[in-house]
Order: C-alpha cells, then sequence, then structure tokens
C-alpha cells in the first residue's frame, strides 16, 4: 500500500512540461514536492495566483499572500495575481490543464463526491465543483477503502456529487486507474506488493482488467 | 475630482440598518475589511445577510458578527473554520447558501456589470442544480445563475485614493473588486490613503466609480489562518 507521500509521488509522474496546473487541498498539495525540477510548469491557486512557489521561511511570511488552503505562501518568479472572478474564468475557460484534488467517492463512470456527508457538519464546496465542471484532465488522489473496509471506487456515487463524468484518473494507496469512456475502472497499475485479486476485492464498481499489470515504479 | 473620504469606519457604516444584505470581501482572513467588522460589532443591528466566500473565524472575521448574533444568513462557498457557525446552522438560528466559489465569484460580477444571469458547467448534475434552469450548449450542459446584488459592499484594499480607486495587494485581492462593483453602496478601507493623483492609474485595479466612501483604516490585524512555514 502506497502512503499519501507515495500517491503525491505517483502522480508528479503525470505532470507534462507546459502545463498550468491546479492543486486541492490534502495530498493533491504534497503532488508540489515531487514534480521534476526539469520541467516547466505553473501551479494555480484559486484565490488569485498562478505561480505558487514554496512555503515561506519565517522572514518572509506575508499575510496577503496565501494559497487555497489558507496556507502561507511565496511566489515564484514570472507570477501573476487576478481576483477571484478572473481565476475561475481561467479555470471554466479551460486554460487550466491538470487538475488534481480528492475524493471520498468516484464512480466507475467518472462522477465524484468530495464535498458533503449527509448528516455531518456541511463546509462547503469551495471551488471543487467549478474545477471538475471544466478542467481537461482531472486526477484524483485518493484511499480505495474507507478506514471500515468499505470501497471508494463504486458502481454510483453514495454521497451527492460534486460533478459528473469527470475523473480521467485515480491514483490510491492500492492501484492507479483510468476510468473507460463506456464505464468502469480500468486497472493500470498496482502498488508495490499488492495484488490483483486483492485490488479487485475492494474494487466495488466494475473493475476492467487486461493483460499483465505491471507494479508502480518509484525512482 | 470627486472626493469620497469619510473619517472613520465608524462614519462610513452608520447608515447600514438591520436586515441590510451586504458583500464582504475576503478570502479566509485575508483581505477582509476590519475596521468595518469592527464598527459594526459597536452597532446595535441584526438579521444582517452576508455574500462572502467564508464566515471567519470563532473569534475574528465575521464570526465577530456571528457570535454577536447580528446574522440572519450567510451565503458562501467554504464555511468550515467555526465552531460558532457550525452551533448557530445545526441549531437552525443561521441560515447557510452554499455556492460554487467560482459560480459565487461571478455572479457578484455579474450583479456589478449588469447581467442578469449567466451559464455555468459548474454544479450541472448535483444539488446545487435543483430548481435552475439547465441548458445545452454545443453539446455540453450548464446551469443558469443570476446576479447579485448588495445594499453596501464592505472591501479592504492596500492603498487607495480621494477619488475612490483602490489597488490590492497579493491574494487579498480575492472577491473585492467584484464586490466593490455590486454594492449599491461600497464602503472601502484601505491600510493607505492617498490623495487623487498620486496612484499610478495604470496600477488602477478598482476605478474610483465603484466606490461611494472610502477611509484610511488603522490597526490592522491581518490575522494567518495557517502558519505556514519551511525550514531553509
Amino acid at each position: 500500500m502506497l502512503t499519501k507521500e507515495q500517491i503525491a509521488q505517483r502522480i508528479a509522474k503525470e505532470v507534462k512540461n507546459g502545463q498550468y496546473i491546479n492543486l486541492g487541498i490534502g495530498i493533491p498539495t504534497l503532488v508540489a514536492n515531487y514534480i521534476p525540477s526539469h520541467l516547466d510548469v505553473v501551479l494555480q491557486s484559486e484565490n488569485g495566483l498562478l505561480g505558487i512557489g514554496p512555503f515561506p521561511t519565517e522572514d518572509l511570511v506575508d499575510p496577503d499572500l496565501i494559497n487555497a488552503g489558507k496556507q502561507t505562501i511565496t511566489m515564484v518568479p514570472g507570477s501573476a495575481l487576478f481576483n477571484s472572478a478572473e481565476s475561475f474564468a481561467m479555470i471554466r475557460g479551460g486554460h487550466v490543464h491538470l487538475t488534481i484534488l480528492g475524493a471520498m467517492e468516484v464512480s466507475e463512470n467518472g462522477d465524484i463526491a468530495n464535498w458533503k456527508i449527509p448528516g455531518k457538519m456541511v463546509k462547503g464546496m469551495g471551488g471543487a465543483m467549478d474545477l471538475v465542471a471544466s478542467a481537461k484532465n482531472i486526477i484524483v488522489a485518493m484511499q480505495h477503502c474507507s478506514k471500515d473496509g468499505q470501497s471508494k471506487l463504486l458502481p454510483s456515487c453514495t454521497l451527492p456529487i460534486t460533478g459528473i463524468k469527470c475523473v480521467k484518473k485515480i491514483v490510491s494507496d492500492l492501484a492507479v486507474l483510468e476510468i473507460a469512456p463506456q464505464g468502469g475502472f480500468i486497472l493500470k497499475e498496482r502498488a508495490p506488493g499488492v495484488t490483483v485479486e486483492e485490488i479487485q476485492s475492494k474494487t466495488a464498481g466494475k473493475l476492467i482488467i487486461e493483460g499483465e499489470i505491471p507494479e508502480m515504479i518509484f525512482d | 475630482m470627486i472626493n469620497k473620504t469619510v473619517k472613520d469606519a465608524r462614519e462610513a457604516v452608520a447608515d447600514i440598518p438591520s436586515g441590510a444584505f451586504l458583500m464582504m470581501g475576503g478570502f479566509g482572513l485575508s483581505g477582509i475589511p476590519e475596521n468595518c467588522i469592527s464598527a459594526l460589532l459597536e452597532k446595535d443591528i441584526n438579521g444582517l445577510t452576508i455574500v462572502s466566500n467564508n464566515a471567519g473565524v470563532d473569534d475574528f472575521g465575521i464570526g465577530l458578527l456571528l457570535k454577536k448574533r447580528m446574522v440572519k444568513k450567510m451565503i458562501s462557498s467554504y464555511v468550515g473554520e467555526n465552531a460558532e457557525f457550525e452551533r448557530q446552522l445545526l441549531s437552525g438560528e443561521l441560515e447557510v447558501e452554499l455556492i460554487p466559489q467560482g459560480t459565487l465569484a461571478e455572479r457578484v460580477r455579474a450583479g456589478g456589470a449588469g447581467i442578469p444571469a449567466f451559464f455555468t458547467p459548474a454544479g450541472v448534475g448535483t444539488e446545487v442544480a435543483e430548481g435552475k434552469e439547465t441548458r445545452e450548449f454545443d453539446g455540453k450542459l450548464y446551469l443558469m445563475e443570476r446576479w447579485l446584488k448588495a445594499d453596501f459592499s464592505l472591501v479592504k484594499a492596500w492603498k487607495g485614493d480621494t477619488a475612490g480607486n483602490l489597488i490590492f495587494r497579493g491574494t487579498a485581492r480575492n472577491f473585492n473588486p467584484m464586490m466593490a462593483a455590486a454594492g449599491k453602496i461600497t464602503i472601502a478601507e484601505v491600510e493607505e490613503l492617498v490623495p487623487a493623483g498620486e496612484l499610478d492609474p495604470n496600477q488602477i485595479h478598482t476605478p474610483g466609480i465603484y466606490v461611494q466612501r472610502v477611509f484610511q483604516g488603522k490597526d490592522y490585524e491581518k490575522r494567518i489562518e495557517q502558519r505556514t512555514i519551511s525550514k531553509k
């Protein structure tokens, strides 16, 4: 099984040179630590920044410079600042190439649920619904099963959904999977030491297995 | 040039009545109108509706207005950082309307720009779409969303001049420019107020036409929610 850091590390391999990328809160934020330094990419923060840099050192902390998770950040050279309407214009307008976010459930047709658990305190969807409705490529970072062992990769979502038919790829602690155009989770890679049978038993939605499934390779 | 200056926050918010529909700039605690919030706390009003991306924390920002039970309804995209908020919500004392963040920004922008409605893909197929018109354009479904306008918009800028022109700093800009345009009366508090003519017109983010009152703010706390430090 992969750690959170390893999930982030595997997702970082999907990043391509020249991309503008929005990273969600949690594991997706960790992806920034593993993007190879030879790639030129720009990270977008939906509260109004292109060009997120590392967290600041103590002397550079600036309350006027935070990311969407309200963490203090820095800007890389060449950054641009803008208002929230402009920020979502670039998201809805399809200018952001890649969105990486977490999920509570994903269905086999690519629906995602990640904002609300009925009966619990509802905090809101933030920018997630705008992002999933518009991003060209959405990769989900998630745990394959809940803490009590229930699969989170389902025939259809049981929680209120955030967006329909939008997820392209999932990196879980057990596997890399793609959503098939006609529906179903196509198993692409296994986490080291995890068998196809285990992934099958922990995937409630339709799992598509074609040929030998390689183990993930970590550098 | 028309002079928009008022003496201080107290004078700026003096005519905001109970039941007013307000917008407040800010993302988290960044770029919030701290001085106006303090001045509102001194007033004996309630039943406010507030459009703001977030609802502050327990002891700062809009959280202070909630604690004093001045707020009837919040219209926001994310509200999770506030225990008193949660208590009032679960007990039914407070109404909340949750809106996707980009839709919220665009509804406010539309309000200021005179666009009564627009179509967005955000929320299609979700509970956000309930009761709203859906229409297909070029093979994809979109939701119709309406504009938002306020009786009073309270915004915070880095620099401003006496004509009401505003310049924001960093990610403290966020919702402030659209809210400035969407308020019937827009009150801008600024960290540095200068005479008209001293700001470079090329650098103005919000033209003074949108601002009815501007004042020199003071004692900015600029609290940080998640102080995240790198060691090196």
